[in-house]
């Protein structure tokens, strides 16, 4: 419903913008040249187009419109798939999907095969010529058993039955299926269905599975008719042409192969007789009928795929259109999506997916995306303080006395404290996924900033400083910050202290870099004028090569975040238990199309979101930038 | 007492590979206190190294300088330098760039504003003391800079080619305004420059120097730059003695400037 209205919108949307940028086009004249930047400047109403676009592809091709439109279309495709394929193994037999029949193709093949096997028999100087003898023979003899299984002299008429009874089945569904009374089900079958139907979730319910149980009046037909189809070709294919003649032949092959094979040690010899009893076995198994038994069920079987064609109606028209690259197949009594919409989640299924997720009772994996929780004071203190500081106070622990108390003494109320085990009111904090991820960045960014600022000045400045860690930096920088994910892992462990130090490493040296930069970038100019002015060298650095290396800094910052942001999300692919990555590797392994989505847009507002405020900061903090 | 002695300043550059440039070669001066100086010459005379040395920034290789008898070493709030692209600290205000020097001293906030806005005043930037740097125009930054400079009350100004990146316009009121300090102020200064025009308006004593190896090559007394403290500069320059030593210097340098490429070809 909403996604039908929000279709027609953006369809809308498009035309309009569309319309109004001719109109734009004819009343502009101020950029009529070719290359004149003016004419990339403005252009709103493309950028509707562009979106509308990207929505209406997302739309269509993750099927949601054809979902929103014809709901039950994915149900009904499902019957008709169970019919489809139902039909696919007796089609087979025939020249429909194939060139040849079936029988043909066997025997042409098999033919072959026995011609090949001769020769290389007779060509193997390793092979004695008494066995090359028995192989060959036994060979020549299964050739000649072909006969047997296509002459219709030997043809049985209890298979010819068979064969009738069957082609009169199909005919009789041919001839009531397009009947509106079809399929005559009894009360008991009815029901059955019923009971099921109540169960059933709708498209998508559950991830990308479709419906499989019938849910309209035409569905129902394709159902019942896929029902027949099955029992017709089961008995097909249960049937064997085993007349008397080629029992005759085949036992005498099979008795000679098994009295070959008595007490055969493993060799090469009985690598070859296990390879003949092979292909004897193969056309014991194929469906091998003389060439004209199978012309009438041939012809029922392209009677009913036409009747069944004709009856799918305007179904077929909405699998072309609305199933862009690809449809629903069934597999046995399971239906699902194959092509883009089972992998490109439908806007209305992510939104719903999405939105359930933010619901901090349900999240995923038990932990919330986004939300607070109720921490004690005296948590964060205890978390905060180093639990060292009782140990250097003066005086001792207290001993407990005679009677089993203990009383408290000024080091141990110390201790109380910077453990965190006392009474405290409560603040909210926030917790979840994207928080957790959130605040590894900011932590491993910050201590890169905090050490690798003044670090990459003092190297700016430097001779030594700069010769000194100039080996370190430059050996681990260049190396990519995953590859030292499982080293950092292991020593620091999959919890936040890994993640934070491998983001650490990151913007470290990312920080470094620019700082250095920055600092002997400063004009000699301003140096010399700042000393002239009475700065001290400590003033020189705060006053003067901070604030003047500020802009290379803040760029650097700017670069860490994106560095960071991509580095954590992989580290939290690798190991962990919460983080946006995290959700998405569990996603991944549930196939849970539309979380993967979802999680791959988070990612993507939150690096815009730290982008646009590094931005934000860098035009508040540096308008100087560039006009110095 | 504060006079700036030069004896026998020799600056001698060498590269790692052993090439050696005699940048300075006996430069031997005074200059009392309230005089100003221009010194001129063809470019890689060595005019900015005797600056730099002055300043402190660079140890001559022999001989000294003396401010008020005290050697140069290092520099010092007590000699004030201006830049020719003005060195103004971008990330500052006007006021906080004038007000740098007091405040590398801790002087008390209130009393150094006031004195900045005095210094304003004088150089004609009244009302632009909260605009930052990066919004003025090339001459108003120069007159920042002075600002900055003379606040630290220096007994001796270094300008080096403070006006070469202006406008003819702004330059013309830039020269006033720098005989206006000069007369008000009584500074010495010592002020580098590419013009001769400018050189002989300004300079109460001239230099010429020559280049390879840097050395003075002539010293003029002129009577201009007190004469342009009443007089419109405009006048003076079309003065006929004016124009004569404009002339003679204009040759003498070009003379200089033909026997280096002379060499070189």
């Amino acid at each position: 419903m909403i996604t039908g209205f929000i279709t027609f919108f953006t369809i809308f949307a498009v035309v309009g913008a569309i319309l109004y940028g001719r109109k734009l086009i004819k009343t502009e004249k101020t950029d009529a040249v070719f290359g004149n930047p003016e004419r990339a400047k403005g252009g709103v109403h493309w950028v509707v187009v562009g979106s509308s676009f990207l929505l209406l592809a997302w739309l269509y091709y993750s099927w949601d419109i054809a979902k929103s439109f014809y709901p039950k279309s994915a149900n009904e495709l499902c019957q008709v798939a169970k019919v489809n394929e139902s039909l696919l193994s007796l089609k087979y037999l025939f020249p429909i999907v194939e060139r040849q029949h079936k029988s043909t193709a066997i025997i042409k093949r098999e033919n072959v095969n026995i011609e090949d096997k001769i020769i290389i028999i007779k060509n193997d100087d390793n092979l004695k010529d008494q066995d090359k003898e028995i192989f060959i023979n036994i060979l020549r003899n299964t050739k000649i058993m072909i006969p047997s299984l296509t002459d219709e002299r030997y043809l049985e008429d209890s298979t010819k039955n068979i064969i009738n009874e069957l082609t009169i089945r199909l005919n009789k569904l041919t001839a009531n299926f397009p009947k509106n009374s079809y399929p005559n089900l009894s009360e008991e079958e009815e029901n059955e269905i019923n009971e099921g139907l109540k169960k059933q979730l709708g498209w998508g319910a559950t991830g990308m599975e479709v419906p499989p149980l019938p849910e309209s009046k035409r569905g129902l037909k394709f159902h019942a008719a896929a029902v027949e189809l099955n029992s017709i070709s089961d008995e097909f294919f249960e049937m064997r042409n085993h007349n008397p003649e080629y029992l005759r032949h085949s036992e005498a092959i099979f008795g000679e192969i098994k009295e070959y094979m008595d007490g055969l040690d493993d060799g090469l010899e009985l690598d070859y007789i296990k390879d003949i009893k092979k292909l004897v076995r193969r056309l014991e198994y194929a469906s091998i009928f003389p060439p004209k038994t199978l012309d009438e069920l041939e012809n029922s079987i392209r009677a009913f795929d036409k009747v069944q064609n004709k009856e799918q109606g305007h179904l077929r028209t909405i699998d072309i259109l609305l199933f862009p690259a690809g449809t629903i197949v069934a597999s046995g009594p399971q239906c699902s999506e194959a092509g883009p919409g089972r992998w490109l989640p439908k806007p209305s299924d992510t939104f719903r997916i999405f939105g359930e997720m933010l619901k901090p009772s349900v999240g995923y994996k038990m932990i919330p995306m986004l939300w607070y929780e109720m921490m004690g004071v005296n948590k964060i203190v205890g978390f905060i303080l180093p639990d060292w500081i009782a140990d250097i106070m003066p005086g001792k622990y207290p001993v407990h006395n005679q009677d089993g108390t203990v009383d408290p003494n000024f080091k141990s109320k110390v201790l109380d404290v910077v453990t965190g085990e006392f009474e405290a009111f409560k603040i909210p904090v926030p917790t979840g996924h994207i928080w957790d991820s959130f605040l590894r960045v900011f932590l491993g960014l910050s201590l890169g900033i905090i050490l690798g600022v003044p670090l990459g000045l003092f190297m700016g400045l430097n001779r030594f400083a700069k010769g000194f860690f100039d080996p370190m930096v430059e050996l681990y920088r260049p190396v990519p910050p995953l590859a030292w994910a499982p080293l950092v892992i292991t020593v620091f462990g999959i919890d936040n202290v890994g993640k934070v130090f491998l983001l650490f490493m990151v913007s470290f040296s990312i920080m470094i870099i620019s700082a250095r930069a920055g600092a002997s970038g400063t004009q000699l100019s301003k140096i010399h004028a700042a000393h002239s002015l009475g700065a001290s060298r400590w003033q020189i650095i705060r006053e003067v090569i901070f604030p003047n290396s500020l802009p290379e800094i803040l760029t650097g910052i700017r670069v860490a975040v994106g560095m960071c942001w991509g580095t954590l999300v992989a580290a939290e692919f690798l190991a962990g238990t919460t983080g946006i990555g995290f959700v998405e590797n569990v996603a991944r392994k549930y196939m849970q199309y539309e979380v993967i989505w979802i999680t791959i847009f988070v990612m993507g507002m939150l690096g815009l979101l730290f982008d646009l405020t590094i931005r934000k900061i860098i035009d508040k903090t540096i308008p100087w930038r560039g006009k110095g | 007492m504060s006079d700036l002695v030069s004896q026998k300043v020799n600056m001698i550059f060498s590269s790692l590979k052993g090439e050696t440039v005699h940048a300075l070669k006996d430069i031997t001066f005074t200059l009392k206190k309230g005089e100003l100086l221009t010194v001129l010459g063809p470019s890689g005379c060595g005019k900015t190294t005797l600056l730099n040395i002055a300043a402190g920034f660079l140890r001559p290789s022999s001989g000294s300088i003396n401010l008020g008898g005290k050697e140069i070493n290092g520099p010092g709030v007590e000699r004030g330098m201006v830049f020719q692209q003005g060195a103004l600290f971008e990330w500052l205000t006007v006021n906080e760039n004038v007000n740098f020097g007091l405040r590398m001293k801790k002087e008390d906030p209130i009393k150094t504003a006031k004195k900045v806005e005095e210094w304003l005043d004088i150089v004609g930037l009244k009302g632009f003391g909260n605009t930052p740097t990066y919004q003025l125009s090339g001459g108003m930054q120069q007159r920042v800079a002075l600002a900055r400079c003379l606040i630290n009350d220096p007994d001796l100004i270094l300008m080096d080619e403070p006006l070469g990146a202006l406008d003819a316009l702004t330059r013309e009121k830039m020269q006033s305004l720098v005989l206006k300090i000069w007369k008000e102020t009584g500074k010495t200064i010592i002020l580098i420059t590419h013009s001769v025009e400018e050189a002989l308006l300004l300079g109460e004593r001239v230099y010429v120097m020559a280049p390879r190896p840097g050395r003075i090559h002539k010293e003029y007394k002129l009577p201009f730059a007190s004469r342009g403290l009443k007089e419109d500069l405009r006048e003076i320059k079309n003065d006929k003695e004016f124009v004569s030593k404009r002339e003679e210097i204009l040759t003498m340098i070009w003379d200089m400037e033909e026997e280096i490429m002379g060499k070189e070809i």
